[in-house]
């Protein structure tokens, strides 16, 4: 206990995470590179073609890590609107500020990449009465709202604030994208991996569970460096910014 | 826990707590309205309005598939598989997931004779994939 | 390899339009991405190096 109430503490500290966070970031980023080249060209290239879409079914490769991130990341960040609701941890903020634009990113990659592939597939690029699609839309929109309203507000603290009240509402999006699926008649089909069942055999998952390791990972590299440039940016004027700048003068 | 800690962590999970049942509501009564298409019974029996934009849904009667390879036209029957069913025109690219037995979407007009004049064709997945090989195999297991 | 030769990899069936599009906008995305994260901590180290040398 008393160890996870240092971590806690130490997290909450701009020099520490800075400093900490830098081997993580790289061997995320490396990680990161090298899973979702394995993945991508192991999907496009030697995964078997499905028995009814033939070869447009290789978008999955890059519409599900996507997706899975896409609610992943705005899970996180909710988790850090709370946090600083409660808490008024400054490092919540920080990783408020690095995810929004990470998690906008990937969430339109997914929408895009599922309409192309639901347009020979299903029929349509997009349909107005999906649940799972319009959802997912609602998504996008709260990350869109999240950078425009931080952009709104001028004052730091006050963007913060209204901005993890945004994230923390937000949350009640995510049972919704999961259960669409089953609590309205949707074009989108259920979910291929579940906890009991995997609707796929090995030789088109494996690809796809490496793609969804890489995009995790990309995910935190992403994030980190995205986190570590905002603090020096809130920080410039500290002693240890100071210092880190002599570091890099002197070639330490 | 700090008791100003508790206290906002209270305010935030009642926030949480009452949007959530706001959207709750929302969708119930949204649920109710949602309708989806028109059932073959309903296409049958008249209660589908005439010359109308609808949807009508329903399976692709096996053996009632004709196209026509040069012109895209498409005639098939859609079911419910107890006693209604229609028949269905379409001029264009079925998309791929289009096969007899599969359920389908049919976007467009019903004519006076009771047939669909589709614009736009729409098909589910299931949440299975298969390579071709394994499909094959599954078939021939299953008969 | 699904595929026997690089046309047929190409064509990807006949959703060559459909996969390369996807895939094209999705990398595309992605650089862009992270090239922009790259460039704004750049950015940074450089108001720092000048705010040094005011």
């Amino acid at each position: 206990m008393n160890g996870l109430k240092t971590l806690w503490h130490r997290l909450g500290s701009p020099r520490w995470f800075y400093q900490m966070m830098k081997p993580w970031q790289t061997g995320l980023g490396f990680v990161a590179l090298v899973a979702l080249l394995v993945g991508t060209v192991w999907g496009l290239a030697f995964a078997p073609e499905d028995y009814q879409q033939g070869n447009s079914f290789r978008i999955i490769y890059v519409h599900v890590p996507m997706v899975v991130l896409a609610q992943s990341a705005y899970m996180m960040l909710g988790s850090a609107g709370f946090v600083l609701l409660v808490w008024r941890m400054k490092m919540a903020d920080v990783a408020m500020v690095a995810i929004v634009p990470v998690g906008m990113t990937v969430t339109a990659i997914g929408l895009f990449s599922g309409a192309v592939w639901g347009r020979p597939t299903w029929g349509t690029w997009w349909e107005w009465t999906d649940a799972r699609l319009v959802s997912t839309l609602v998504l996008l929109f709260l990350y869109v709202g999240l950078y425009a309203l931080r952009e709104a507000i001028p004052r730091a603290e006050s963007a913060g604030r209204a901005c993890a009240v945004l994230a923390v509402v937000g949350l009640i999006n995510i049972p919704i994208i999961k259960y669409s699926v089953e609590w309205w008649t949707t074009l989108h089909q259920g979910a291929t991996f579940t906890a009991t069942r995997m609707s796929m055999p090995i030789e088109m998952a494996a690809p796809l569970i490496v793609n969804i390791i890489g995009a995790y990972c990309l995910f935190g590299y992403l994030v980190l460096l995205n986190m570590r440039t905002e603090l020096l940016r809130r920080e410039r004027d500290t002693k240890w910014v100071g210092a880190l700048r002599t570091e890099v003068i002197d070639g330490v | 826990m700090h008791p100003t800690r508790r206290k906002r962590m209270i305010i935030v999970l009642f926030i949480l707590a009452g949007a959530g049942l706001a959207l709750g509501l929302v969708l119930v009564g949204l649920g109710e309205n949602v309708n989806m298409f028109y059932p073959p019974e309903d296409v049958v029996s008249g209660k589908a309005p005439v010359e109308t934009n609808i949807r009508a849904g329903g399976m692709v009667l096996e053996g009632s598939w004709q196209r026509d390879g040069q012109t895209l036209n498409n005639e098939f029957v859609l079911t419910d598989r107890v006693d209604a069913q229609f028949p269905v025109r379409y001029s264009g690219i079925l998309p791929d997931l289009f096969r007899e037995g599969q359920g389908v979407i049919v976007e467009g007009q019903l004519n006076a004779r009771g047939t669909f004049e589709a614009e736009r064709v729409l098909a589910k997945h299931d949440e299975n994939y298969m390579p071709p090989e394994l499909a094959g195999m599954g078939e021939a297991a299953q008969e | 390899m699904a595929f026997d030769s690089l046309g047929e990899f190409l064509a990807m069936g006949r959703h060559g339009l459909y996969v390369w599009l996807a895939y094209g906008v999705s990398v595309g995305s992605v650089v862009a991405l992270v090239v922009a994260i790259r460039a704004r901590n750049a950015n940074i180290w450089q108001r720092l190096d000048e705010e040094e040398s005011d």
